[in-house]
């Protein structure tokens, strides 16, 4: 995967990266590479670091050894080139705030100041709400809406800034079917017509197969990357989880299932490292 | 009731609600009601002390104020709760202790608790007004990044919002509020002041800025109206305050209730709810 992009097109460069959060070590000698118009599924059980390697990207957590390069260096870490999505925002339900509040705080919520109210402005913001389908409910409470209006809101308010990546912390998780599938054509699409990047973590990534250009599975803190069917092979995902593991393919699925009697050597639940993919990646 | 040394009353008590309306839609955003509550209470204690050693109540009031929101501040948010009340509890404490030391019955200090309204003198009004300026020039400057990290921090830390930061100076911007308003209507006028109309607002309206103008709009009703009432009738003002507050506030869910029930069924995402089924296979 290295040296498909120049390094001055790539937007991320992880080598080696490890760090540590209250004296243990949650990433290990991690290295990643996110190039323009690429959609990255960043897999694992939950636990395995993948929230860490999110907000390493985003300088919200400091490396202890390695080196991160954003944008070929050209760019600090601090400036907004990069869209957020969090994990499991729990938006209070009486919150003054209308889906547009919401959006226009993405455009420029970190200047001091009232938002002098514009039409090229209010343009904008509509033009990304409906960008994301969300155009609808506008003026709706934030805090009212649905698990997966409040994704697309989130969504609309990362992309608003004009990003070149987005990244979005387990999304899916908590979704029902029909949300889960609409949020992941939305970001295909978005990779498609927008040209970002999308790296987006998920503990399943059966949704995520036909969309994905790359896998990155993260597992105990270390990754491995490249296309799906590289990495997600029982050798690779042995190594990475340090015990045995097999890639199983049933119908239309790859199920990573721990060998009997390793319990005690892992630290995720075995049932977390059950189904991680379909078949025909 | 409008002459004489009633205009300082109601300037005083205009310029208090301002505050109190602005500082508490804040407040009720960020879910900060427990620390509104401790810092006027816990500030009236430095105000007994510094009576106590001979120095103006004033100095006693603020530095009480910026410590508990220093100490509050400080905390994670897991254990908030128990340092906001630790940091009350310390610091009534001590405003007991300064009592027993003093023997004397401190009439100047217990009037803290429900302000002095109707004794402001023309000379209060302007330090009153000047650090009312501040505290509105402050919230307005980062209305933007506080309305952003109080409803979503995860979200406000990616676009450079750090939320410990926004917490810090929030909290002292409520010191700063404490240090103004408590000698004009105490501590417990303060509170209910920054509480009720704030969280009424936002049941009337969903826009921000117009639910913090309503905040004020509520508060300056609320002590006007209670002022008017006690003056004409000689009952406390704190009772009609207090009680002013929490009806506007249930008046204004009775109206939003009447107007939106059919939302009421899916607001809480089920974001902790068990996942969807999906075939899984253990070892």
């Amino acid at each position: 995967m290295a040296g498909a992009f120049t390094p001055a097109e790539e937007l991320v460069r992880l080598d080696q990266v490890s760090v540590r959060l209250d004296g243990r070590e949650v990433l290990r000698s991690v290295s990643l590479v996110i190039g323009p118009g690429e959609f990255i599924g960043l897999i694992g059980p939950n636990g395995a670091g993948k929230t860490t390697i999110i907000r390493a990207i985003l300088g919200l957590v400091p490396i202890s050894r390695g080196s991160l390069v954003i944008e070929g260096g050209t760019r600090r870490r601090r400036d907004r080139s990069f869209g957020y999505v969090p994990q499991k925002l729990v938006i209070d339900p009486d919150a003054p705030l209308r889906v547009r509040d919401v959006v226009s705080l993405g455009l420029d919520g970190h200047r001091l100041g009232f938002p002098l109210p514009s039409r090229a402005r209010r343009e904008l913001i509509r033009e990304t709400l409906a960008s994301v389908g969300a155009d609808r409910y506008a003026d709706a409470r934030i805090g009212e809406l649905s698990g997966g209006e409040q994704q697309r809101v989130l969504i609309a308010h990362a992309l608003i800034a004009r990003p070149r990546l987005l990244l979005l912390d387990e999304p899916l998780a908590n979704l029902d079917l029909r949300s889960e599938q609409s949020v992941v054509s939305l970001l295909a699409r978005l990779v498609r017509e927008q040209r970002i990047s999308v790296l987006i973590s998920a503990h399943d990534m059966n949704p995520l197969v036909p969309v994905m250009d790359r896998i990155v599975y993260v597992a105990g803190g270390r990754a491995a990357s490249g296309r799906a069917e590289e990495v997600v092979r029982s050798d690779v995902l042995t190594e990475l989880y340090g015990h045995h593991v097999d890639v199983i393919r049933v119908h239309d699925r790859i199920l990573v299932v721990a060998s009997p009697g390793v319990e005690e050597h892992t630290t995720t639940q075995p049932a977390e490292l059950s189904v991680i993919g379909r078949a025909g990646a | 009731m409008f002459t004489g040394l009633m205009t300082d009353t109601w300037i005083a008590a205009t310029i208090v609600a301002i505050i109190a309306g602005a500082v508490g839609f804040f407040t009720v955003l960020r879910g900060s009601a427990f620390a509104a509550h401790a810092i006027p209470n816990g500030a009236f204690a430095g105000a007994a002390g510094a009576w106590l050693i001979g120095l103006n109540p004033i100095i006693g009031l603020a530095t009480f104020a910026v410590g508990a929101s220093l100490a509050i501040a400080s905390s994670r948010r897991a254990r908030l709760d128990v340092v906001t009340a630790l940091a009350l509890v310390m610091m009534l404490g001590l405003g007991a202790f300064f009592f027993a030391l003093s023997n004397e019955y401190a009439s100047e200090i217990y009037s803290l608790l429900f302000g002095e309204v109707f004794g402001v003198a023309g000379s209060d009004l302007l330090p009153i007004a000047g650090l009312g300026l501040i505290t509105i020039a402050i919230l307005t400057l980062l209305f933007r990044p506080l309305l952003l990290s109080s409803s979503m921090p995860e979200v406000a830390e990616a676009s450079g919002v750090r939320s410990r930061w926004m917490n810090v100076v929030f909290l002292l911007v409520m010191a700063l509020a404490t240090t103004l308003t408590v000698p004009v209507v105490g501590t417990l006028l303060m509170f209910s002041l920054m509480i009720g109309p704030a969280a009424a607002a936002r049941s009337l309206t969903s826009r921000p800025l117009l639910a913090m103008a309503m905040s004020v709009g509520l508060a300056l009703l609320t002590v006007w109206a209670g002022i008017a009432i006690a003056y004409e009738s000689g009952w406390p003002l704190g009772f009609f305050v207090g009680t002013g507050g929490a009806l506007v506030y249930v008046a204004a869910r009775l109206w939003a209730g009447q107007r939106r029930p059919a939302r009421r069924g899916h607001r809480w995402p089920p974001h902790d709810g068990p996942r969807r089924e999906q075939p899984q296979t253990t070892s």
